[in-house]
């Protein structure tokens, strides 16, 4: 079937309700109204007010919430809203659902998924289009996804929801309905933890993720170089097999990911690459990411965000060096 | 609610003003500090559970003093002690069901042990050792070390509970300082939106480190803030330990029947904060002495006497018994096993990503080319 990647998601939540009684949806406005983005749309009446929900406007309670009812037995796969809210609950994350495993020493787990809509590009208010997966990718017992395509928003989605283990599966609103592609009606999981090559190339590698994949592609269109282009689909845990064994294939390389740079997730890659394919290099590594500022409101968002002309003079310069 | 009914008011004056003033909540007691009470007022326990929670409370303090006498002699972490806490810990925790569970902060040993904790794991986690950890949630606990950051976790295990229709509820401990962090607020709203099973145990103690209660809030209570949250409360004299079990019990029961409640307890921590505090430095001698004749053992005695139950109470056999039951304890603790250091990485996930299976394979070759890195973790003291 052809779908959307909120569709996608939407197909997902549905199946894997379907399969199993423990999965639980709740979130700020997702039952009544199928969520601000409709991604939760015709649950409620599917699955009914016990096992969809709508709660109050109440972060920190969502996802701690959702590791207690996680530690009982259940599979809470709660929504926040926008990812810019998400960080009054990084304390649950932080303090209790990424180690609550780790701190019972396997007596009990915490397998719940958040879901969140992140990054820019949508002409949103103030604190709407953050991009942290860098952060959320930071702590130890936390996995991170970040889809790009129907195809992976479904099988990524599905394996969070199966995963022993918390899962943050942040959804690039900017991309939610901005094509339809082919997405297997039947259940699938994409495998968490595995980066997908997008196109095959020896020229030099690009490493992106999200939303930053079609301007990313569109730049290697334009210029017409034979670029290896990785989607790596995960944040944590990192598919360094991929990456790295790209870079010594092609010696070059250049991240794109629209987080600031400081810190941001390119820097953990570059060191990725440091470690284990630095004399492959013919090139210093090259990002292009936001800058190290907020993410400006509407009117400047485009400035903020990489966009194909800032990718291409990148990858002339990695290809230059 | 519906349209109309937010229009209608049926509490509280009509002027529309609600003030400290409207909610002064009281406080329940059984019996008084000068040891009287109405004998219709005590709960329907039998005399032989009367004298159990004096045995109870004469354990929470006979712990508390052997834990902080061993950390002084560098045989434990920082420790937490329950002085003074004694009928709030204890009376609460008798309350409890074997099936309930109990998310707490630490200073409620003795609720666990009725738990079924083990004295010895208890041991286990003041000294740093995770297995600790582990034995606590076999027996459906938890101690959050991160004040108030669990209520959230109990709201949700209760709603799981609920969903079950399970015959249990979730109790959280936590304290004054708590109240104050957006975690608390957020778990108890929600709790009471859902009707979930949970009863929030909060110990008013007074301080929260060197922070008194008057400076943590300027509500006159925290019982009143139930009514916020949308669900009902009991203030308690947390020194009175029939009073605190009454209100446990009834706490657990409107629970159970979709009604979460918020218990506080108001008492007085006797001792530090923990063996890193020196209260002296904040509050004064008057203040600790006032308190100190308010001890919660030496109120219920006076009532086991009223009742004739006194004679049954064997205080020295108690305290051997106990003290024997913490020797062997600390000798279990002490023979617990050494650990791996592999165990660091253990059950962060279910299975190791390559990644940290990586780091894992770089500890160990190192510590196979330096086996003196180390040596120093044991020259120095335990704990």
């Amino acid at each position: 079937m052809q779908e959307t990647i909120v569709g996608a998601i939407n197909d997902a939540l549905h199946s894997e309700m379907d399969a199993d009684e423990r999965v639980l949806i709740f979130g700020e406005d997702i039952a009544e109204s199928g969520g601000v983005f409709r991604a939760t749309d015709g649950l409620k009446e599917r699955f009914g007010d016990d096992r969809v929900l709508d709660t109050p406007l109440s972060e920190i309670a969502i996802v701690g919430g959702a590791a207690g009812l996680a530690m009982y037995g259940y599979r809470p796969v709660a929504e926040i809203q926008f990812s810019g809210f998400l960080p009054p609950a990084f304390d649950q994350l932080v303090t209790h659902a990424s180690r609550i495993r780790w701190r019972t020493r396997g007596e009990w787990s915490a397998p719940l998924v958040i879901r969140t809509p992140y990054g820019a590009g949508v002409k949103a208010l103030e604190h709407h289009s953050e991009s942290l997966e860098g952060v959320y990718g930071h702590l130890p017992g936390l996995k991170v996804v970040v889809p790009s395509t129907p195809r992976d928003a479904k099988g990524l989605l599905t394996a969070a929801i199966r995963d022993p283990d918390p899962v943050l599966v942040m959804e690039p609103k900017q991309i939610y309905r901005s094509f339809r592609d082919e997405v297997p009606e039947e259940s699938y999981e994409e495998p968490i933890g595995e980066a997908a090559i997008r196109r095959e190339g020896s020229e030099l590698s690009v490493i992106s993720w999200g939303a930053m994949m079609y301007p990313t592609l569109q730049a290697v269109e334009n210029l017409g170089v034979d670029a290896e282009v990785i989607d790596l689909r995960t944040i944590s845990p990192l598919d360094d097999e991929t990456v790295v064994e790209s870079v010594k294939k092609t010696g070059r390389a250049l991240i794109v990911h629209e987080a600031a740079r400081t810190g941001g997730f390119g820097s953990e890659l570059i060191a990725c690459i440091n470690d284990r394919a630095l004399m492959y290099l013919k090139a210093p590594i090259e990002r292009i990411t936001g800058f190290d500022v907020p993410v400006p409101l509407l009117s400047m968002e485009d400035y903020y965000l990489p966009n194909p002309p800032r990718i291409e003079e990148g990858i002339k310069r990695v290809l230059t060096a | 609610m519906d349209e109309d009914g937010m229009y209608e008011t049926s509490i509280g004056p009509q002027s529309g003003r609600v003030s400290q003033n409207d909610l002064d909540v009281g406080l329940l007691q059984i019996v008084e500090p000068d040891g009287s009470y109405a004998s219709e007022e005590v709960p329907a326990l039998h005399d032989d559970q009367l004298c159990d929670l004096y045995r109870w409370m004469l354990l929470e303090r006979t712990f508390d003093e052997r834990m902080v006498k061993l950390q002084r002699r560098g045989e434990l972490g920082t420790f937490g002690s329950g002085y003074g806490q004694e009928a709030s810990i204890i009376g609460s925790g008798y309350a409890l069901k074997d099936e309930d569970w109990l998310l707490g902060m630490g200073r409620e040993a003795g609720a666990m042990f009725l738990q079924g904790l083990p004295m010895r794991d208890m041991i286990l986690f003041w000294r740093g050792i995770e297995d600790a950890n582990r034995e606590m949630a076999k027996r459906n606990l938890m101690i959050a070390i991160s004040i108030g950051s669990h209520l959230p976790l109990v709201t949700g295990a209760a709603w799981g509970m609920q969903l079950d229709g399970a015959d249990s509820v979730v109790a959280a401990y936590f304290g004054d300082g708590a109240s104050s962090t957006g975690a608390v607020h957020e778990g108890m709203n929600f709790a009471g939106v859902l009707g979930a099973p949970a009863v929030f145990f909060c110990q008013n103690n007074q301080y929260a480190i060197s922070t008194p209660f008057e400076k943590q809030t300027q509500a006159r209570s925290l019982a009143q803030r139930a009514v916020g949250y949308g669900i009902d409360g009991i203030r308690v004299d947390g020194n009175d330990v029939l009073a605190v079990y009454k209100a446990m019990a009834e706490a657990r029961e409107a629970a159970q029947a979709g009604s979460p409640m918020l218990v506080e307890s108001l008492t007085y921590r006797l001792g530090a904060h923990t063996t890193s505090d020196d209260p002296t430095r904040y509050r004064d001698r008057t203040e600790e002495a006032q308190w100190k004749r308010r001890d919660p053992l030496d109120r219920y005695e006076s009532f086991l006497r009223s009742e004739g139950l006194w004679s049954e109470i064997n205080h020295e056999a108690i305290l051997e018994d106990v003290n024997n039951e913490f020797d062997a304890a600390l000798q279990a603790a002490d023979e617990y096993e050494p650990r791996h250091v592999d165990e660091m990485f253990d059950y962060l996930y279910a299975e190791l990503p390559p990644s940290l299976q990586q780091q894992l394979v770089e500890f160990k070759a190192f510590l196979e080319d330096r086996p003196d890195a180390y040596d120093y973790i044991d020259q120095r003291a335990k704990g």
